[in-house]
């Protein structure tokens, strides 16, 4: 018998018996008021029976699933016996941000659609266990700071301090390199901080985690813009012998059409920025204020879209709707983010695509004509391609239109940066395995290399890069 | 860091401020500003950098105190440290030998016009530079531009100081004197940018804007600064803040400009009422 299907009978025998275990969430009522999170995590009772459904596959599926090939069954098989400190550090052995990747990786597309339990019933909910193990770790101070290394007495630059440049930091100083963390925000954390909002993932898991690594010895530096501040080239002549580049995508994309510089039409990264970053829904606190339309529209399906439209509900929007252009299936959203957003009460209008942004005379936005699509043929990605249908405009009333169609890259260190080749799309060109670009001793990854894309898709390229990085500076600069 | 070494009042309500940041003062070019914040739960705000001492490595500001985030950062004392400061942000002026260059500055405008007329200067141009504020009380910067200057015009509005009126009409007098400009630089209000493009624009000048809009990042990343010219969107954090005057649609701008008028006033009350109280337990 092969030992899927082994598997499979073992499941019949026993892990159907006990069904998933979900996670405690806030009220869908109440928590539309405020910024706490929405799931609360598993008590470790719950996490040991979750994790007991585990069938531990001699050949495990999941892992095949994970970008990062975390040792799923093993440290499932910890925490079922109770070793939570030991669960996390197995994790961390290939992923170094598990309170963050538990809470915000797509499972559905990667880990858990793969999980073997998922073929008759639930899958394993990988995530929460991740979560629930990363965050006892955490919360109860266990988090052991290892022995410094030997050092190499060579430097390394990192820019920009999404996952993947914070993952890069942290694998090269493990291993002695010293490392600077140049940040263009007064705040490190990339997406995680300005984009992703504190009830997906509070703020103070990613700060712990850039504590951390200033614990491990990273030179921290926030408010440096490379390719103002400092060039890529003068990073080199002061003495850096590499350049890790993981600037994301952070271009706000607009849909050019007539009336979205009107008050009350704002990016998603706007809205997101002043809303996380700046903390505006505690405005006047801080100070940051921020537009809270009566009937917002969000323009959209992704989790940026979500992300948007759960905030403006949170800072007290009557009415948030999301208009996207196809259906239900092709959004690109977490699961699980579509979900809690339904349940949130945000109305999703699919098949639907604004035409024109109208104002008033003051220059304030009061409504969105739309046209209805239709679905067509498969395009190139191979969801069917969404089809005007004439005559079908109609009229929708809002004062706020948040702008949620994607992100582009930002092109500073690029155009400062000469030899260092992009493509049509201004994304950095590197190679996929390592990194490497165009120009020698700088490397390349996450967003900015694949456009928009994960967070541990942008760790992954973050490890892959350091691995080749120390290979690099240990042999005679060969490129 | 970002130390306030220097600290004075050009009037009740102008500050300037030398602050201590190397690699800023060494990197900055004419027209590039910086973004900063004074506290902890600080807005972004931008200020356009003044002047620069690359040896010292410090850098000028130069602003109007008008809410809350200029009025708290007025508030601070030689010593102080300024929170988070980040740049130079924006594109570098252009420059080159153009010839003759009239420089245009309304209010607080003058001090972001000074690194202009000075880089102008440098550059081997002639520079006639009109100045101009409300009243006499509320002029900054005479000396300083007069000294860059190969010639300095001063109105004010209502007639306490130089010519009595816009300085517009100042500049009209001075091409009607022949003068033979070959570009036009404006920064001030708005309304007053406006109207010095529609002047030049008559006499066909070349002329250049440095737009004002509200600014979150500075670095390209929320579109909150995006303006219209030419009848195309563009960033003034990354693209400007110079801008072809006669292509701006500065209509937009006036509107853009007014989104956080409620708010900004409700911060202002708050602040207000914090300060009368912390100057009470004084
Ligand atoms: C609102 C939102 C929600 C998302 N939700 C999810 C989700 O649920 N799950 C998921 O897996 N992915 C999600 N993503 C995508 C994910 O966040 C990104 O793919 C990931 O963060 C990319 O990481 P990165 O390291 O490439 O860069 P980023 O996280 O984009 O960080 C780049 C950093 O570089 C800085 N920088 C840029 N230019 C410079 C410069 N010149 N000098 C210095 N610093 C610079 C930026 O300020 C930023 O801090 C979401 C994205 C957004 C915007
Ligand atoms: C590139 C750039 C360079 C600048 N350089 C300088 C400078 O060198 N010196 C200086 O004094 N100011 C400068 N400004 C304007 C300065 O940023 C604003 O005055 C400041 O943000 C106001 O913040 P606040 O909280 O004190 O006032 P707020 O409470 O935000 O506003 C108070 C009042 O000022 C108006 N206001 C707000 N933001 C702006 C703005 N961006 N431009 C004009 N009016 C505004 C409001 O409509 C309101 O009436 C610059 C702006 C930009 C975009
Ligand atoms: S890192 Fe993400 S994909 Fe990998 S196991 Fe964890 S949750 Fe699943
Ligand atoms: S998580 Fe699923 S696929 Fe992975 S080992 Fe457990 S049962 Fe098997
Ligand atoms: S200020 Fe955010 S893009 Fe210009």
């Amino acid at each position: 018998m092969t030992d899927r299907k082994q598997d499979e009978m073992t499941e019949l025998k026993k892990g159907n018996k006990i069904p998933t275990v979900k996670m405690r969430e806030q009220d869908p009522d109440e928590r539309g008021r405020n910024f706490n999170e929405v799931p609360l995590g598993y008590t470790p009772e719950q996490a040991q029976l979750e994790a007991s459904r585990c069938l531990q596959c001699k050949k495990p599926k999941c892992v095949e699933g994970c970008p990062v090939e975390v040792q799923i069954p093993e440290f499932i098989a910890l925490i079922r016996d109770g070793d939570f400190d030991e669960a996390a550090r197995k994790i961390k052995e290939t992923n170094t941000l598990p309170a963050v990747c538990g809470r915000v990786c797509p499972q559905e597309d990667q880990c858990e659609i793969k999980c073997i339990l998922g073929v008759k019933s639930d899958p394993v909910n990988i995530g929460a266990l991740e979560r629930f193990a990363a965050d006892w770790e955490r919360e109860r101070g266990t988090i052991k700071i290892p022995e410094p290394p030997p050092k190499k007495g060579k430097k390394v630059a990192i820019v920009g301090s999404g996952p993947g440049g914070l993952t890069c930091a942290g694998d090269l100083i493990k291993i002695g390199y010293d490392v600077t963390l140049f940040e263009a925000l007064h705040k490190t954390g990339g997406v995680l901080v300005y984009g992703i909002p504190e009830f997906r993932l509070p703020k103070a898991i990613v700060q712990s985690e850039v504590d951390y690594l200033g614990k491990l010895g990273v030179d921290v530096r926030p408010n440096v813009i490379i390719g103002r501040t400092v060039t890529i080239d003068e990073l080199f002549e002061q003495g850096y012998g590499a350049v890790y580049i993981g600037t994301g995508a952070g271009l706000p994309l607009f849909m050019h059409i007539p009336g979205e510089n009107l008050n009350g039409v704002l990016s998603a990264n706007e809205y997101l920025t002043r809303t996380n970053l700046m903390k505006a829904y505690k405005f006047p606190e801080s100070d940051t204020p921020i537009f809270v339309g009566r009937k917002t529209v969000v323009l959209g399906g992704g989790n940026v879209a979500m992300d948007s439209a759960r905030c403006a509900l949170r800072l007290g929007s009557e009415e948030v709707r999301i208009l996207y252009r196809r259906s239900r299936k092709e959004m690109p959203a977490r699961e699980d983010e579509i979900h809690h957003a339904e349940q949130e009460g945000i109305i999703m209008d699919f098949l639907v695509s604004p035409v024109k942004i109208l104002g008033n005379d003051e220059g304030w936005v009061n409504g969105v004509e739309c046209i209805r699509f239709e679905l067509g043929e498969p395009d190139a990605s191979g969801r069917r391609r969404p089809m005007p249908i004439e005559g079908s405009e109609f009229r929708m009333e809002c004062d706020c239109v948040i702008v949620a169609i994607g992100n582009g890259p930002n092109p500073l260190v690029q155009q400062t940066t000469p030899g260092l080749e992009t493509n049509k799309w201004g994304l950095i060109v590197a190679d996929e395995e390592t990194g490497k670009t165009s120009k020698k001793g700088v490397f390349a990854g996450g967003d900015i290399v694949t456009g928009a894309a994960t967070v541990i898709l942008a760790m992954g390229a973050g490890r892959k890069a350091a691995t080749a990085i120390d290979q690099y500076l240990s042999s005679d600069g060969e490129w | 860091m970002n130390e306030i070494v220097k600290r004075e009042a050009l009037s009740k309500d102008v500050f300037r401020m030398e602050v201590e940041t190397p690699l800023i003062a060494r990197k900055r070019k004419a027209g590039q500003f910086v973004i900063l914040r004074v506290g902890e739960e600080g807005e972004r705000f931008p200020l356009t950098i003044a002047d620069a001492n690359a040896e010292g490595g410090t850098i000028t500001l130069i602003f109007q105190a008008v809410g809350k985030s200029t009025w708290a950062l007025s508030r601070l004392k030689e010593g102080d440290e300024i929170h988070d400061l980040v740049g130079p942000l924006g594109m570098p002026t252009h420059v080159e030998r153009f010839g003759t260059v009239v420089c245009i500055g309304g209010g607080i405008g003058v001090a972001p016009l000074h690194p202009i007329v000075k880089a102008m200067k440098e550059g081997g141009n002639r520079v006639i530079s009109i100045i101009g504020s409300r009243t006499k009380d509320l002029l900054i910067l005479e000396e300083e531009i007069r000294g860059l200057s190969d010639e300095l015009l001063v109105s004010t509005d209502d007639g306490t100081y130089g010519f009595h009126g816009f300085v517009t009409q100042v500049l009209e007098q001075v091409i009607e004197r022949g003068e033979k400009i070959a570009l036009v630089v404006a920064i001030g209000p708005v309304p007053m940018m406006r109207a010095v493009c529609k002047v030049t624009k008559q006499h066909d000048l070349p002329t250049t804007v440095s737009l004002n809009p509200i600014m979150v990042d500075g670095t390209g990343m929320c579109g909150g600064c995006r303006v219209t010219v030419g009848g195309e969107t563009r960033f003034t954090c990354v693209d400007g803040p110079e801008f072809d005057g006669h292509r701006v649609d500065f209509e937009e701008l006036t509107k853009r400009l007014s989104v956080y008028k409620k708010q900004e006033a409700k911060a202002m009350e708050k602040y207000e009422h914090e300060c009368a109280l912390g100057d009470k337990m004084k």
